[in-house]
């Protein structure tokens, strides 16, 4: 069977079309749906596997980045993705999409309760910037987006891109679990300690991703759909071209373990 | 109805970034130390809402748990000196405020009742900043008094306040809808121009006296009397007149017969410059270029992508409104071209933005002229607004420029840029045909009508002045526009209608008027449209430049599921009436006439413009040499890099989203550190094709005094040099013209107007040789004539300026080169011919040199060169190739080898220039520097043979960049050195 997956657009989001050719090309087929029919019609995620809220300015993150549309899907959607979670499924959200899951409280969906435990907010710069940044992945992290991938390199594209977690018993948490998925380092691996440009944004514990217990759900503020080609990078014409771009694994991964789980 | 006030803050343990912010732009901009800034965000909801409800709102939706807190009817500000508070002025809009509504009505489960609203505003809490200073810091930094509100109170004041708000309710008070006026225009000749004036219809005494004659005229008398109109017009009649014969629509002067004394005593007759250059060119060099689509009939000029698709592109500029206000007007310059793009055909894909800003030194430390804004907060504003429509609109800026000069200082120059995609045929119709037909409904989708930019396209149709009018400034509303544009692709790919075009300048005139032309005419209903707020004339209805709207024609078989779609969609569509083919645009109020205008005369009508041109000789051609002086000239190289024109711009460039599609080859910044600059952009749009497409852009405003063909020339081959740098082919390129003049017609006011308009058509003249030696046709341009600042005494013109911007289809991307030198041991070589070219150059301004000879250009040589290279670079022989501008060899040469984080060996020797000062900084055109591997050197010359091509020397591992001239002079520095020279200017 084919692996089904659920793109969100609409009110702002502005990643969805490369979000989507992502899941294509890693052989997922692809809806894209509007929100309002989402919310019309919550029985369209009991035909997908995969549900994703991609990067963009939804609702133009006024009041905060992603609080509307957290919110929306809160009030009117906990109950159809939570079914969705229990099920088994897997959930994405990026940029924007990891501010939303994280406000709404479906990450870290400590012991499967809708809760907020982090938020994302202004960077420490004060101003939104695109730039890429290195990554690595912690090795006791259950993501299964991350599986096989130790490191790589992505764009953020961010303006409320610092984490700050509730306190210091989620942070603890957060670590001992795995549930830090990813974590802003230097080029040569080190950790970035906070340190602008490497953690641009000045994230706590230089924390780029998180993930739930179960490894799942997952969100993340740099955009893996945005280095699916060997053209995205910024040096390919020094370093040589890759066949692909290093984002890609990540969404194959998470195709193929809904293949084998889901199907 | 009770107002409420929600005051939303950091809680006090965490750090305030965006005070943080503040302090340091006080400290930059107004050179003054300041003790800590908070910021709170306020929410005054006026509204009917319980306590209870207000709780909720607060905890469900504006608060933060994890690192905010909150208060409702009660301040969060204490241990402050005094405080600012900033909010907008009534009428203006308000994203922020609207989104909260949004939110507010999700969290109550419920939609707030008619006439209840949510205003946002900003309270900045200082800690030890008296009121004084507090004041100097709001009126220069925080709020634009033509479109914000302020107030500052101290603790004392605060707390007689009581939690209630400090500023007024930004409510539009309603009054009462203005009759419709009719006017007389039976009058003298000075009250015909005082009318005009007093009006704001910007229209020429001839131009006036010929609507006149139209209403005298018996048979039109007869008609108005049969359905009931005075014979005099109609307000509406008069603005819709006005505004669709502005410059700005009719582009009267490109238009013009002129009479043209070239200074030799012999007068020419030029047939209007358009039709004579522009479009001659375009018709000459589409005889010989198969990929030409639509050009000049449309909102943008299409060309072919692939057998597949279409390509639109369109630059557009906003610079009287991005005077009064940078950040509103550069914002709606960016959505508004993407609105043009969106409008293209029957709707294209917005898929990059190109920027480019032109202001006056934003470390200018004299006094400021009456109504003009210092250039750095010209800058920061303009900045801000670009970034913000289109980072929100989800479309990657690829490319774009800052340029700095003195007289940019009365008036800024905003151009904005966009290209789209389109599939070639939507649901089998040629994507690129429209044309709305009898029995067409008229639907207006998108925002709403209110007082913004009310004039908007006649007050750009003249100078800035005392009157200018505060309404013509207007903010975007990014979100509002990407519902609206992913809406009309839905409905563009179901087959929904037959036509579509902005609302741009001029409003629903404009969209109307010029989509009525195929069909013939038009009824429409303005009481039916969809106002902000009550109280606007039928005129204003008319005329308003509201933003984020769109006109189409929806033929009634697919009315109800286009209504339907957009409803939900949450977009706004609303029928205003119908296309027909009477011959007449007819407006109706609340069931009665008030406009019926003959299409003809409406669009025929407007009497050509005579102007003369003359040409005043020109200042000698002074020889100066740089002669004599010091022979290591490393201190002036890093002058020259951090000067304003050739510095860094990094840290603007990164708050644009450059990425987002996913599209992106090359960036702006390129090399190991990511921090070299880039020549052109370059994307890749389709995922399953190699084939891409290539921006640049040129504009060389500083050789404009010195000659205007010049100017011209070496924006053109600029932009063209920075694509054929990346691996573009000759023969592949487009272009778009957009003039920004001076006032070129002569008047008591403009004493030198013919000598600004022989400038304009010698750059026509040079645009349209080299475009045509270039095989480059213009697809499409906009001109912007009035840029000029008057009042009082002062008269600040800007500089004749032409952006240039070219774009190129790439056959294969994977054989793009980058500017970064990629390996020791690669010789580097020259490309191009170095002359005595110093005059406007960036090393002369910064030596304080005036006069010189401006670079000229000689574009049969250069087309056979930038072939040569072409070849070369499809070869692969290319290591890396960047093109040599602004501040001459030496700092190309110097931003390839930090940008590869590798030296430099080189002897300039083989240039055969003797001065070591031309051969470094001259700044002739048509020249790269490029990298080639020893194993490639042999291949390149051969293919290179023919052309200028100069052996210099080595990429060296060792981190030193090191030129010897053959008469001595020479340049010594690190790597790190030249970077950071480069970067520390704008580094804010």
């Amino acid at each position: 069977m084919t692996v089904k997956t659920l793109v969100l657009t609409g009110f702002g989001i502005n990643c969805d079309q490369e979000t989507h050719q992502a899941f294509a090309c890693a052989g997922s087929d692809v809806t894209r749906v509007h929100l309002s029919d989402l919310l019309e019609t919550p029985a369209l995620l009991d035909g997908a596997h995969i549900f994703v809220v991609p990067g963009g300015f939804s609702y133009g993150d006024h009041v905060s980045s992603g609080k509307i549309l957290a919110n929306r899907l809160r009030h009117q959607l906990e109950v159809p993705l939570r079914q969705f979670v229990e099920k088994g499924k897997l959930i994405l959200g990026i940029c924007n999409g990891f501010q939303v899951l994280a406000k709404m409280g479906i990450l870290p969906f400590f012991d499967g309760t809708v809760s907020q435990e982090v938020t994302l907010t202004t960077n420490e710069s004060g101003r939104f910037e695109n730039r890429w940044v290195h990554l690595a992945v912690p090795e006791n992290t259950p993501c299964i987006w991350l599986k096989g991938i130790t490191k790589f390199e992505l764009p953020v594209r961010q303006g409320e891109g610092k984490l700050i977690v509730r306190n210091d018993a989620v942070r603890d948490r957060l670590h001992k679990e795995g549930l830090v998925a990813l974590r802003y380092v230097r080029p040569d691996g080190a950790p970035a300690a906070g340190v602008f440009p490497f953690n641009p944004s000045g994230a706590e514990d230089d924390i780029a991703a998180l993930c739930d217990p179960s490894g799942r759900i997952f969100g993340l503020m740099p955009h893996p759909e945005a280095f699916l080609d060997g053209m995205n990078h910024p040096e390919w014409t020094r370093l040589g071209l890759a066949e692909e771009g290093e984002g890609l694994a990540l969404f194959r991964n998470a195709v193929e373990f809904a293949r084998t789980s889901l199907c | 109805m009770p107002t409420h006030r929600i005051e939303v803050a950091l809680r006090p343990e965490f750090k305030d970034p965006a005070g943080e912010a503040l302090r340091a732009q006080v400290r930059e901009d107004l050179n003054l130390e300041i003790g800590a800034v908070r910021v709170i965000d306020v929410f005054t909801l006026h509204a009917a809402l319980t306590a209870e409800e207000l709780e909720r709102i607060r905890m469900d939706l504006f608060t933060d748990p994890i690192i905010e807190h909150s208060a409702v009817n009660a301040s969060l500000a204490e241990n402050f000196s005094c405080l600012i508070e900033v909010g907008y002025l009534p009428g203006v809009t308000d994203n922020a405020g609207r989104s909260a509504q949004e939110g507010i009505e999700d969290s109550l489960g419920r939609k707030l009742a008619q006439g209840e609203a949510v205003y946002k505003s900003t309270l900045y809490v200082f800690q030890d900043t008296d009121a004084e200073t507090a004041k100097t810091i709001a009126s220069n930094l925080l709020a634009n008094e033509l479109i914000e509100q302020y107030a500052i109170r101290t603790p004392e004041e605060m707390k007689a306040l009581a939690g209630k708000s400090l500023l007024a309710l930004p409510r539009v008070v309603e009054y009462a809808v203005p009759e419709v006026e009719s006017i007389d225009l039976n009058l003298s000749d000075d009250a015909l121009q005082q009318l005009s004036r007093d009006r704001m219809f910007a229209l020429e005494l001839g131009e006036m006296q010929v609507i006149r004659d139209y209403y005298n005229r018996a048979d039109v008398q007869a008609h108005r009397r049969s359905i009931g109109l005075p014979d005099k017009p109609t307000d509406i009649e008069m603005e819709i007149l006005a505004q669709t014969w502005s410059e700005h629509c009719k582009h009267k002067i490109f238009n013009a017969v002129i009479h043209y004394d070239e200074g030799n005593g012999k007068v020419r007759v030029i047939d209007s410059v358009f039709k004579s250059y522009i479009k001659k060119l375009t018709d000459e060099v589409g005889k010989r270029v198969p990929w030409l689509v639509s050009v000049f009939d449309d909102n943008a000029g299409i060309i072919q992508f692939d057998e597949n698709h279409l390509f639109a592109l369109k630059a557009e500029t906003h610079n009287s409104p991005s005077a009064l206000d940078p950040y509103g007007g550069a914002m709606t310059g960016i959505v508004g071209v993407n609105r043009d793009v969106l409008g293209a055909g029957l709707g294209f894909q917005c898929i990059f933005n190109t920027d480019v800003l032109c202001v006056a030194s934003p470390f200018h430390d004299e006094e400021i002229p009456p109504r003009l804004l210092h250039p750095r907060r010209i800058l920061r504003g303009a900045h801000a607004g670009a970034r913000d429509g289109g980072n929100q609109s989800g479309v990657p800026n690829v490319n774009g420029a800052l340029v700095f000069h003195e007289r940019f200082l009365g008036k800024p120059l905003v151009f904005c840029g966009t290209g789209g995609l389109s599939p070639a045929y939507i649901q089998g119709r040629p994507a690129h045909k429209k044309a709305a037909r009898p029995g067409d409904a008229i639907v207006m989708t998108g925002g709403r009508i209110g007082k913004d930019g009310i004039h908007g396209a006649t007050f750009s149709s003249e100078a800035l002045h005392e009157g200018s009018p505060a309404t013509a400034v207007q903010i975007g509303d990014p979100i509002t526009q990407k519902k609206m544009s992913d809406f009309l692709m839905e409905a563009r790919d179901a087959g929904l209608y037959n036509c579509i075009t902005d609302n741009g300048a001029g409003g629903l005139s404009s969209s109307v008027g010029e989509m009525a032309e195929k069909p013939g005419g038009a009824v429409i209903h303005l009481d039916k449209a969809p106002l902000k707020y009550a109280g606007l004339a039928p005129w204003e209805i008319f005329v308003s430049e509201a933003q984020e709207r769109m006109t189409l024609a929806v033929p009634q078989e697919t009315l109800g599921r286009f209504l339907d779609l957009a409803e939900r969609r949450g977009v706004e569509a609303t029928v205003l009436g119908a296309f027909n083919d009477s011959g007449y645009l007819e407006c109706f109020y609340k069931g009665e006439q008030v406009a019926s205008l003959d299409m003809d005369f409406l669009h025929h009508g407007l009497p050509r413009m005579e102007l003369e041109a003359c040409l005043a000789p020109s200042p000698d051609p002074v020889e100066v040499t740089a002669g004599e002086g010091k022979s290591d000239l490393t201190d002036d190289l890093l002058s020259l890099l951090g000067s304003l024109n050739i510095c860094s711009k990094e840290n603007f460039v990164r708050m644009f989203d450059h990425e987002v599609l996913g599209q992106s080859v090359l960036k702006q910044f390129q090399g190991v550190q990511h921090d070299g600059p880039g020549d052109a952009g370059v994307i890749r749009p389709l995922p399953d094709s190699y084939r891409g497409i290539a921006v640049s852009c040129g504009i060389s405003p500083k050789y404009a005094d010195l000659d205007a063909w010049s100017m011209t020339a070496c924006a053109v081959d600029e932009a063209v040099r920075n694509l054929v740098a990346v691996g573009a082919a000759m023969g592949t390129i487009a272009g778009l013209d957009n003039f920004c003049w001076p006032d070129p017609v002569q008047s008591d006011s403009t004493p030198d107007g013919k000598h600004k308009l022989a400038q304009l058509i010698r750059s026509c003249e040079a645009l349209y040789e080299i475009c045509l030696t270039y095989d480059i046709p213009l697809i499409s341009g906009k001109d912007s004539m009035k840029n000029d600042y008057r009042i009082g005494d002062t008269k600040i013109s800007i500089p004749p300026t032409l952006l240039f911007t070219a774009a190129a289809i790439i056959e294969d991307t994977r054989r793009v080169v980058s500017v970064d030198v990629k390996q020791a041991g690669d010789r580097v070589y020259v490309l191009g011919d170095t002359l005595n070219e110093m005059g406007g150059s960036e090393y002369f301004t910064l030596q304080q040199i005036s006069g010189g000879k401006a670079p000229t250009v000689d574009p049969k040589k250069a087309r056979t060169l930038y072939e040569a290279l072409n070849r070369a670079i499809q070869g692969g022989l290319v290591a890396s190739c960047h093109d040599c501008s602004d501040g001459g060899l030496a700092v190309a040469l110097a931003e390839s080898a930090f940008a590869g984080n590798l030296g430099m060996d080189l002897s300039l020797e083989a240039l055969g220039v003797e001065d070591g000062v031309t051969a470094l900084f001259s700044e002739s055109q048509s020249r790269f520097v490029v990298t080639v591997s020893p194993d490639h050197a042999e291949a390149f010359e051969a293919v290179l043979a023919g052309s200028p091509c100069y052996c210099v020397g080595v990429v060296t591992e060792e981190p030193l960049f090191q030129i010897n001239c053959p008469d001595g002079r020479k340049i010594s520095a690190s790597l790190d050195v030249l970077r950071s020279a480069w970067k520390k200017t704008l580094n804010w």
